[in-house]
C-alpha cells in the first residue's frame, strides 16, 4: 500500500479488500496483547496458538489476531473465538493444544477456562452473555478487541477513514465544528470543556500557523483509558486529530504520549507511518487543499504535563511549567501559535460524531453530558477493567452489575473518582447519576474516569494523604499557594495519622484548601485540595477518630493500631493469614480452625487484616 | 572531557543541531545511550543544541525520567498509583527495601539494580503492579515480588 488513496471510491476498494482478507478465514482467534494481558503472557499465548494451528495445518482456516486491549485486564489473557464468540480467560500457552484440538476443530468447550459466574457459579461460555460486557454500552471502545491495532487494513475495514474523508470531501469547516457542537461532546481530560466551541476559538484565532495537540499524558493514578485506546485503536484517535486539524485549518500536529506506556507509543507510531502510506498524512489529502503533517512527542515524567500549557513547554523542549491563562492555547498555544488540544478520549468520539452524525450521538447520555464515558474500574470490586457506559449511569450500575459487586467478605465504602484531582463519593450517593453537573455538585469530578473502590479496610485520612504526598511531589513549584500550601496540608495530614492531630486543624485545612483552590496558578494546584475537602465532607468522622480518640477505624494507620488477633469463630483456616504474614506471625494448620497470631512476632502491617476473605481477622484500638 | 558523545549517539543526534526544541528527545538518547546524564553531557548537549547549559539542568532535573548518576543493570519499577496503593503497594516496598538493602531512587553499591517507585503504569486492574527490565509483573504479594527480582537477577547470571 504505497500508493495514495486519492478518492472516496479507492477508499472504499481498500475497505473491500480489508473485509475480504478477514473473511478469508474460517474461525478466529483473537489474543488480547494489550498491557494488562502482556504481563499475565498474551504474548506467549498467541505464539502457542500459532505454532499448534501450523502443526495441525489450520493455519489457512484459523486466524490468530492479536489484539489490543479489550478492557477486562484483570481475568488475562483472554482469548476470544470468532464467529462462536467463545470466550477464555486466564489462558496460559499450555491451553492452545486443547483450544485448538477441542474449540477449533471440535466446537466443544474447555470448560476450566470459561468465566464463572461470581453471584451463581455457573460457566459463561459467551462473551455475549458476559456481565461485565453486557452492562457496557461500547461506541468509542467499540473496535477493542476485533482489530489487530497495527494494521492499517483491519481498521479501515470496519468504516475506519471513512469519517476523514466524509470531513474532507463533503464538509467544510464551519459544517465539522457545528456537528461536534451539536453533538454536545465535552472535553474527556477532565474539566468538560465543549469541544465543539474549543474548535470554533482556535478556528476564529487570527494566524497562518495553527496546530492541533493531542494529550496523551495521562498521569492521573488509576486511570488507563487512554494507554488502552492508543493500544487498541490507535487509527481512531489519528482519525480524530486529522479531522480536528481539517476543521481549525492546522497543518501540523502533536501526540504527546507518556514514556510509561512503551505500547502505547509503538503502536501510535506505525499508525502514523501507515496512514502516511496510504497519504492520509502528507499534502493534499484525497486531492483536496488540506495538507497535514503529525509528530509523536514522548513524555519524560511529569504528572503537570498533563496541564495543557505545561504540556505544550514540554513539547517546545522546556521544562513543564503552566502559564496563567488567558490568553489560551487557542489564541496563543504551541509556539505562541493557535493550538487546539484535547485528550486521547475526546478525539477518539470524533470520527463516530462525523460518520454517524450529532443527531445520533447526542441521544446517548444525559441533557448536560452527551455520549458516553469510559471509566477505569480497580480497587476491591470483583471485575476490575475498563468500562465504558453512557453518560448519567449511576454508580450503583458501574460497581455492582458491571463491576460485580464487591470481593467476597466486603463491604463497599466509597469510590474515588477523578484521582487527585478528584473526591470520594459515599455509599448513599451510589445512585447518583455520574456527569459532569452532578459530580460536582457532591465534591467529586469526572476526571479522567478512573474509579477507584474502596472497602470498610481502606482509611480516607490515609487516602487523602497519599494524594497529597502524590501532588506535594508532582507541584512544580513555580507559584507559592501549591509549593508551600499543599505540602503544608499534607504535614497536617501526616500529623493527623500518627496521632498528634488536633481538632483545629480541620478548620486550618478547610482554610488552606480553599486559599490553594482560589489562587493556585493551574489546574493541579487548584484541584489538589479536592481529596480532603471531600474527604471532610463526606468521613468528618473518620477524622474526629483519628484526633480525638486516637483511633483509625479501619485499622490503617500503623500509629494508631493495636494488637491484631483472629475470631476462632470466623476462621476457616484458608491459611491465606499465614501465607501473607511477613514474620510468621501468624500460624495454623490448613483446614483446622483457628489459627493464632503471635503477638510478640506480629509487626502490625495488617497483611492478614486485608488477606483474610472472612473478615475474621480483627485488631484492638490502641491502648 | 571528551569534546564530542560516541560516534554511534553523535550520529543519532546529529540532525537536532541548533534545535532547542529537540531538547528533551536529544536527552532521551544520550541516556539511552550512556545510562544516565552527566555534567559532560549536559556540556555536549547545549553546545550541540545551541542552549544555555543552566536550561539543560533545568530540565533534566524536572523530569522523572532524567537520572543524574549511573543505575543499575535491572531496573525495578514499583507503581505506587492509587489502585496499587489501595492494593497495599507499601508493603511490597518494604519487602524489596528489606532485601535490596536500598531506597526508592537508589542503586544498590555493585549497580545491579536500581529501585524506584512510579505513580502509575496504567496496568491497575492487575494491581499491584511492578516493571521489572521494561517487563510488566501483576497481582504481586511481598513474596512473589522479591521472587521475581531475584529471579531476574540470576538469569541474568
Amino acid at each position: 500500500m504505497s500508493r495514495p488513496v486519492v478518492s472516496r471510491a479507492e477508499l472504499d476498494e481498500l475497505k473491500q479488500q480489508g473485509l475480504a482478507r478477514l473473511a478469508a478465514f474460517e474461525q478466529r482467534i483473537t489474543v488480547c496483547n494489550g498491557t494488562g494481558c502482556r504481563a499475565c503472557g498474551g504474548v506467549e499465548v498467541k505464539d502457542a496458538l500459532i505454532e499448534e494451528l501450523s502443526q495441525r495445518g489450520l493455519s489457512d482456516r484459523v486466524d490468530v489476531m492479536p489484539t489490543g486491549c479489550q478492557g477486562y485486564c484483570q481475568r488475562g489473557p483472554l482469548v476470544v473465538i470468532e464467529p462462536a464468540g467463545i470466550f477464555y480467560h486466564g489462558v496460559a500457552p499450555e491451553d492452545a493444544s486443547r483450544i485448538v484440538s477441542e474449540t477449533i476443530e471440535n466446537g466443544e468447550l474447555v470448560e476450566d477456562i470459561l468465566l464463572e459466574d461470581p453471584v451463581t457459579g455457573e460457566r459463561i461460555p459467551n462473551r455475549d452473555d458476559i456481565r461485565f460486557y453486557t452492562g457496557q454500552q461500547r461506541i468509542v471502545f467499540d473496535l477493542n478487541g476485533r482489530i489487530d491495532p497495527t494494521s492499517i487494513s483491519d481498521y479501515i475495514a470496519h468504516n475506519g477513514y471513512q469519517a476523514f474523508a466524509k470531513a474532507i470531501l463533503d464538509m467544510d469547516a464551519d459544517g465539522i465544528v457545528d456537528e461536534v457542537l451539536r453533538s454536545g461532546l465535552r472535553g474527556r481530560g477532565g474539566a468538560g470543556f465543549p469541544t465543539g466551541r474549543k474548535w470554533q476559538f482556535t478556528r476564529d484565532a487570527l494566524g497562518e500557523i495553527k496546530y492541533v495537540v493531542c494529550n496523551a499524558d495521562e498521569g492521573d493514578p488509576g486511570a488507563f483509558m487512554d494507554r488502552s485506546l492508543i493500544e487498541a485503536t490507535p487509527h481512531a484517535v489519528l482519525e480524530g486529530m486529522l479531522i480536528a486539524a481539517r476543521a481549525i485549518g492546522a497543518c501540523e500536529a502533536y501526540i504527546y504520549v507518556r514514556a510509561e506506556y512503551p505500547l502505547a507509543v509503538e503502536h501510535i507510531h506505525k499508525a502514523i507511518n501507515d496512514a502516511r502510506d496510504i497519504g492520509f498524512i502528507g499534502e493534499h489529502i484525497l486531492e483536496s487543499d488540506f495538507s497535514i503533517d503529525v509528530h509523536v512527542m514522548e513524555g519524560a515524567g511529569a504528572f503537570v504535563c498533563g496541564e495543557e500549557t505545561a504540556l505544550l513547554q514540554s513539547i517546545e523542549g522546556k521544562r513543564g511549567m503552566p502559564r496563567p491563562r488567558p490568553p489560551f492555547p487557542a489564541q496563543s498555544g504551541l509556539w505562541g501559535r493557535p493550538t487546539n488540544i484535547n485528550n486521547v478520549e475526546t478525539y477518539a468520539n470524533v470520527p463516530p460524531i462525523i460518520l454517524r452524525g450529532a443527531d445520533w450521538y447526542a441521544k446517548n447520555g444525559t441533557e448536560t453530558s452527551k455520549g458516553t464515558k469510559i471509566f477505569s474500574l480497580t480497587g476491591k470490586v470483583a471485575n476490575n477493567g475498563l468500562v465504558e457506559v453512557p453518560m448519567g449511569t449511576t454508580l450503583r450500575h458501574i460497581v455492582f452489575d458491571i463491576g460485580g459487586g464487591m470481593l467476597s467478605g466486603r463491604e463497599f465504602k466509597a469510590a474515588q473518582l477523578g484521582g487527585p484531582s478528584g473526591g470520594c463519593l459515599p455509599e448513599e450517593l451510589l445512585d447518583v447519576p455520574i456527569d459532569y453537573e452532578s459530580l460536582g455538585e457532591h465534591g467529586a469530578i469526572m476526571g479522567s474516569g478512573g474509579v477507584i473502590v474502596l472497602d470498610n479496610t481502606a482509611c480516607m485520612v490515609s487516602v487523602a494523604r497519599y494524594f497529597l504526598d502524590f501532588t506535594a511531589s508532582e507541584s512544580c513549584g513555580k507559584c507559592l499557594p501549591c509549593r508551600v500550601g499543599i505540602p503544608t496540608m499534607r504535614d497536617i495530614m501526616a500529623r493527623i495519622t500518627e496521632g498528634e492531630g488536633e481538632l483545629e486543624d480541620l478548620d486550618r485545612l478547610r482554610k488552606l484548601a480553599e486559599m490553594i483552590k482560589s489562587t493556585s496558578l493551574c489546574g493541579l494546584g487548584q484541584t489538589a485540595p479536592n481529596p480532603v475537602l471531600s474527604t471532610l465532607l463526606h468521613f468528618e468522622d473518620e477524622y474526629r477518630a483519628h484526633i480525638e480518640d486516637g483511633i483509625c477505624p479501619a485499622g490503617v494507620c500503623e500509629a494508631l493500631t493495636g494488637a491484631y488477633s483472629i475470631d476462632p469463630e470466623t476462621c476457616k483456616a484458608c491459611d491465606k493469614c499465614a501465607k501473607t504474614c511477613p514474620t510468621d506471625a501468624a500460624t495454623g494448620t490448613p483446614g483446622t480452625p483457628p489459627y493464632t497470631i503471635d503477638e510478640a512476632l506480629c509487626i502490625r502491617c495488617g497483611a492478614c487484616f486485608t488477606a483474610c476473605p472472612f473478615g475474621a481477622v480483627t485488631r484492638a484500638v490502641r491502648s | 572531557m571528551q569534546d564530542q558523545f560516541p560516534s554511534e549517539l553523535q550520529n543519532k543526534i546529529e540532525r537536532h543541531a541548533e534545535r532547542p526544541e529537540s531538547l528533551i528527545h536529544v536527552l532521551r538518547c544520550v541516556q539511552d545511550a550512556l545510562g544516565f546524564i552527566s555534567p559532560e553531557s549536559e556540556a555536549l548537549v547545549a553546545n550541540h543544541l545551541g542552549v544555555p547549559i543552566s536550561r539543560i539542568h533545568g530540565v533534566v532535573t524536572f523530569y522523572h525520567l532524567f537520572h543524574t548518576s549511573p543505575r543499575g543493570e535491572h531496573i525495578v519499577r514499583l507503581c505506587t498509583g492509587t489502585a496499587c496503593h489501595v492494593g497495599s503497594a507499601d508493603r511490597i516496598l518494604k519487602a524489596l527495601q528489606l532485601h535490596l538493602g536500598i531506597t526508592p531512587g537508589e542503586t544498590t553499591e555493585d549497580l545491579a539494580v536500581t529501585l524506584e517507585t512510579v505513580a502509575c503504569l496504567g496496568a491497575c486492574a492487575l494491581s499491584p503492579v511492578m516493571v521489572v527490565d521494561n517487563i510488566y509483573h501483576g497481582l504481586l504479594t511481598p513474596d512473589t515480588a522479591v521472587a521475581i527480582v531475584d529471579r531476574a537477577l540470576e538469569e541474568a547470571g
